[in-house]
C-alpha cells in the first residue's frame, strides 16, 4: 500500500487521519450526501466559462481540452513544509551555482564532480553563454520542482525544471476555484496564501534587472503565441504580473538594447520573462528559421542591458543525465548534505547499469534523457510485454540517451471517483523564485494527480488532473 | 606572406527596409600565425557599430540602422601578414573546451551515409586518418557552385556529391565528429594563385588533435592551410561563423551582391616597381 496523504499507512479512509488532514475529515463528516459531486461539477462549469485550457501535443481529437480538477486539496503541514522548503532553497542555489561554473570557471568539471563530456557534449550546454554572466549573476529566476513521496519522511525530487517551468497558473486559479467553492472550510483552516506569488514574483524579476535600468524596471512576458499550449498561463501570468505579454514582433534591438513597440513609439524593455525556448531566441545566434524570436537579443543580453528569465543555457541544470549527479552537485557547491533526496538512478551510459536496466526492464521507469512530459517513457510495471520489447531494442542501440528508477510507490491523496474518495497517486511542483535577494518558494504548488485508479503518469498530457496544494500555517 | 583583403557584401533591397540589424564576423584576430596590421569596417550609410566578442573568440560587429535603407554595403578592408604553420593553428586563449565541437549542429548532422563514409578511415592513426578523410571528401564532392544553397545540410551534400566549399567543410565536420574527434568550421579567405577577384569567402574545417590542438583543413582543394589562408571566424558550422547574418524590417526583394579581392601584397608592390 502507498503512503497516503490523508490517511498515512491505514487501508481505507476513516479512522486514522493525519494531523493536517483532520479538518477536512470532520468538514466532510458533517457535509450533506452529494455535495463535492456538485461542487465538482460546478468548478468544470466555472473553468470551461473561463476558457482555461490545455493543449494536448498528438491529440487530434481536441487541440484544447479542460485538465480535469480535483476539488479534494491536497494538505501539507507547517511542519512538513519547512522540510521541503529548506530543501527546495538548498537545491535551487546550489543549481545557481553549478549554472555559474559551468559558464565560468568550470570547477566542478574539473574536480571531477560532474564528467566534463556529459556537460560540454551535452545539448542543453549552450555555448555562446561560456564566459558570460547574465545581469545579477542569477541564472534560474523561477524554478519548477517535481516531487514525490513515498512516506512520512520520504519526499525525492523527480526533475529539477529551470527552463521555462509552467503550471504556475493552475496553483493560482485552482485556489480560486476553491475559495469561491468552499469558503466555510478556508475559515476554519490556517491555509497560506498562494495570490502573493504575483508579487513575489514581480519583485523577483525587478530585483534581477541590470543596474543601469533604475528603480522601475519594465519587464515584459515573452509568448511563442496563442498556439503554444501554455499560451493561457503566459496571458494569466502577464496580467497578474501587470505587464505587458508580447510576441517576438513586438519587440526589437536597437544599439544594444531591447525595446518594445507601443503607441506612444518604442520602449526599453529591462526584464524579458520568456516562455521561449533557447533555440528559438534569437534567428541572428540560434535557429534562422525562428520567427519567434528577437533578431540581435543575444547581442542585447550580452551587452549586459536585458534580463532574461530564465538565462540562456539553464537546460543543462534539469537535463535527466546531469539529475543523477544533483546530490554530488549540492555537496560540492554548498558544502552541505543534500536535504531533498534524488531517486536513485541508473545511467545507461554506464555499462554495467545498462545491463542491471536490461534485465529488470519490467520494474523500472526509462526515460529518455532528453524527454519531458511523461513521452518516450516506459514504466515497467504498467507496459504490455510487446512495449517492454520495443523499449529493450531503443535501449540497446541508444543505451546514452537512457536513464532507469525504481518504480517508486507514490503517495496516494484522497480524490473524488464516482462520489467517493478514493487513494490516487500524486505528486507536486512548487514554484521557486531567485533573485540576488535570495530564494524564495511559493507556499504551494501544482499538485498533479493520476486519475486513472492504480496509473502513476501523473502528466496532464496523459489524463492526469490537478488539485490545489494547501500549505498550512500551523 | 603579406596578404591584402578588399571584401564588401551589399544588400539591396525592391522595397526599402526600415530598420536592419546584423551581425558581422569579418575581422581577423591577430596570433603567431597572422598578424593583422590594419582593419576597418565601413558602411555607405549612417548605421552603427558595436563590437564585440564572443564565446568561440571571434570578434563581432553588431551593426544598427534605422533609416529608410535600399541599398546596404558594408565593406571590410586591411591586410594581415601570415606565416605557414603546415596547418597547425597555433594555440590561442581557448574560451571553449574541444569537447563542445563534438555535438551535432542541425547542418552537420549525421547520417547512415556519413557514417559509413567516416568508418572507412577509422582503423589509421588520428592524424592520417584525417588526411584520408579530407582526401576523399575532396574526391567525391565536386566543387560546382550554384547546387547548393547554405540551408543543405552535411548529410544531403555528400549524397548530392557537389557543393561548394562550406559543404565540403561541413561534410568533414560531420565525419570528423562521427570519429568522435572534435571539429570546427572556419570562414576566411584564401589567396589564390590564378585571381584575385573572387566571387565568395572561403571556408575550412579544423580537427582537434590531442598533440597538435587544432589543424586546419581544407577539403574544398584537398590541402591543409598555408600562409595562404587568413582565418576569420569559427564556429560550429556555417551559421557560427557566417560573415553576415541579418534581419530587416519592412524590406522587400533582398539581393546579396559580393565583391572580393584577396591579393599578394609584397607582389604587388614590386609589380609597380617593375
Amino acid at each position: 500500500m502507498a503512503f497516503d496523504e490523508m490517511s498515512g499507512d491505514a487501508t481505507a479512509y476513516g479512522a486514522d487521519v493525519r494531523e493536517s488532514y483532520r479538518g477536512l475529515a470532520r468538514w466532510l463528516a458533517d457535509a450533506p450526501d452529494g455535495l463535492l459531486q456538485s461542487r465538482s461539477r460546478q468548478a468544470e462549469l466555472f473553468f470551461r466559462r473561463m476558457g482555461i485550457t490545455f493543449a494536448v501535443y498528438g491529440d487530434a481529437e481536441s487541440s484544447e481540452r479542460l485538465i480535469p480538477f480535483d476539488v479534494v486539496p491536497r494538505i501539507i503541514g507547517a511542519a512538513e513544509w519547512a522540510g521541503l522548503e529548506a530543501g527546495l532553497v538548498q537545491r535551487v542555489n546550489a543549481i545557481n551555482l553549478f549554472l555559474a561554473d559551468v559558464y565560468g570557471r568550470q570547477e566542478c568539471l574539473k574536480a571531477g564532480v560532474v564528467p566534463a563530456e556529459l556537460i560540454l557534449t551535452n545539448p542543453h550546454y549552450v555555448p555562446e553563454m561560456q564566459g558570460r554572466r547574465p545581469p545579477r549573476g542569477v541564472w534560474v529566476q523561477i524554478a519548477g520542482v517535481d516531487l514525490v513521496r513515498t512516506g512520512e519522511d520520504g519526499f525525492y525530487v523527480l526533475e529539477d525544471n529551470c527552463r521555462t517551468p509552467s503550471g504556475v497558473s493552475y496553483m493560482l486559479e485552482n485556489r480560486e476555484m476553491m475559495m469561491r467553492l468552499f469558503p466555510d472550510l478556508f475559515a476554519d483552516y490556517p491555509v497560506r496564501p498562494v495570490e502573493t506569488y504575483a508579487d513575489m514574483l514581480l519583485a523577483s524579476l525587478r530585483a534581477c534587472a541590470p543596474e543601469a535600468a533604475g528603480a522601475d524596471p519594465t519587464i515584459v512576458v515573452l509568448t511563442p503565441g496563442p498556439f503554444n499550449s501554455a499560451y493561457y498561463e503566459h496571458s494569466f501570468l502577464a496580467d497578474k504580473l501587470g505587464v505587458d505579454l508580447v510576441e517576438g514582433r513586438d519587440l526589437f534591438v536597437d544599439d544594444g538594447k531591447v525595446f518594445m513597440r507601443t503607441t506612444q513609439g518604442r520602449q526599453q524593455v529591462d526584464v524579458v520573462y520568456r516562455r521561449i525556448d533557447d533555440d528559438f531566441l534569437d534567428p541572428l545566434t540560434f535557429r534562422p528559421d525562428s520567427a519567434l524570436g528577437v533578431p540581435g537579443l543575444m547581442a542585447a543580453y550580452q551587452e549586459g542591458s536585458v534580463t532574461l528569465a530564465n538565462a540562456v543555457g539553464t537546460g543543462v541544470a534539469d537535463d535527466k543525465a546531469v539529475y543523477t549527479y544533483m546530490p554530488e552537485i549540492i555537496r560540492f557547491f554548498t558544502g552541505e548534505e543534500p536535504i531533498l533526496k534524488n531517486v536513485p538512478t541508473w545511467r545507461c551510459r554506464e555499462p554495467e547499469a545498462l545491463k542491471h536496466v536490461l534485465a529488470n526492464l519490467q520494474d523500472l521507469v526509462v526515460k529518455e534523457v532528453g524527454g519531458s512530459g511523461g513521452y518516450g517513457m516506459l514504466v515497467g510495471p504498467a507496459a504490455s510485454k510487446a512495449e517492454v520489447e520495443a523499449f529493450r531494442k531503443r535501449l540497446i542501440n541508444d543505451p546514452d540517451d537512457f536513464i532507469a528508477q525504481p518504480t517508486l510507490e507514490l503517495s496516494t491523496a484522497p480524490t473524488l471517483d464516482k462520489g467517493e474518495l478514493a487513494p490516487r497517486h500524486v505528486d507536486l511542483r512548487p514554484f521557486v523564485l531567485s533573485s540576488p535577494e535570495g530564494v524564495k518558494v511559493a507556499p504551494g504548488g501544482l499538485t498533479r494527480v493520476a486519475l486513472k485508479p492504480g496509473s502513476l503518469v501523473v502528466n496532464s498530457s496523459q489524463g492526469g488532473g490537478t488539485k490545489d496544494t494547501w500549505v498550512l500555517d500551523v | 606572406m603579406r596578404i591584402q583583403i578588399d571584401y564588401a557584401t551589399t544588400y539591396a533591397y525592391d522595397r526599402a527596409a526600415r530598420f536592419i540589424i546584423q551581425t558581422l564576423r569579418l575581422t581577423p584576430r591577430s596570433s603567431e600565425a597572422q598578424q593583422v596590421r590594419h582593419w576597418q569596417v565601413e558602411t555607405d550609410i549612417d548605421s552603427r557599430l558595436h563590437r564585440s566578442e564572443d564565446a568561440f573568440g571571434n570578434v563581432v560587429h553588431t551593426l544598427y540602422t534605422e533609416q529608410p535603407t535600399q541599398s546596404l554595403t558594408v565593406r571590410v578592408s586591411g591586410e594581415v601578414i601570415t606565416s605557414d604553420t603546415a596547418g597547425v593553428v597555433p594555440p590561442d586563449q581557448e574560451t571553449l573546451s574541444p569537447l563542445v565541437f563534438l555535438r551535432d549542429t542541425h547542418l552537420t548532422k549525421r547520417d547512415r551515409l556519413i557514417s559509413v563514409f567516416a568508418s572507412e578511415f577509422s582503423a589509421h592513426p588520428p592524424l592520417d586518418r584525417l588526411h584520408r578523410l579530407m582526401a576523399a571528401i575532396h574526391g567525391s564532392v565536386a566543387f560546382e557552385v550554384g547546387v547548393t544553397t547554405p540551408t543543405h545540410t552535411a548529410a544531403e551534400v555528400l549524397a548530392l556529391g557537389r557543393g561548394v566549399c562550406q559543404d565540403h567543410a561541413h561534410v568533414f565536420i560531420a565525419c570528423a565528429r562521427q570519429m568522435g574527434v572534435p571539429a570546427r568550421y572556419v570562414s576566411g579567405h584564401l589567396l589564390r594563385r590564378d585571381t584575385a577577384d573572387q566571387e565568395a569567402a572561403h571556408a575550412w574545417a579544423e580537427a582537434w588533435l590531442e598533440d597538435l590542438g587544432w589543424v586546419g583543413f581544407d577539403p574544398a582543394n584537398g590541402v591543409c592551410p598555408t600562409d595562404r589562408y587568413v582565418r576569420i571566424a569559427t564556429g560550429l558550422d556555417y551559421l557560427g561563423a557566417a560573415p553576415v547574418r541579418g534581419a530587416s524590417y519592412g524590406g522587400g526583394g533582398e539581393r546579396l551582391a559580393v565583391r572580393l579581392s584577396v591579393r599578394d601584397a609584397d607582389m604587388q608592390q614590386s609589380q609597380q616597381q617593375a
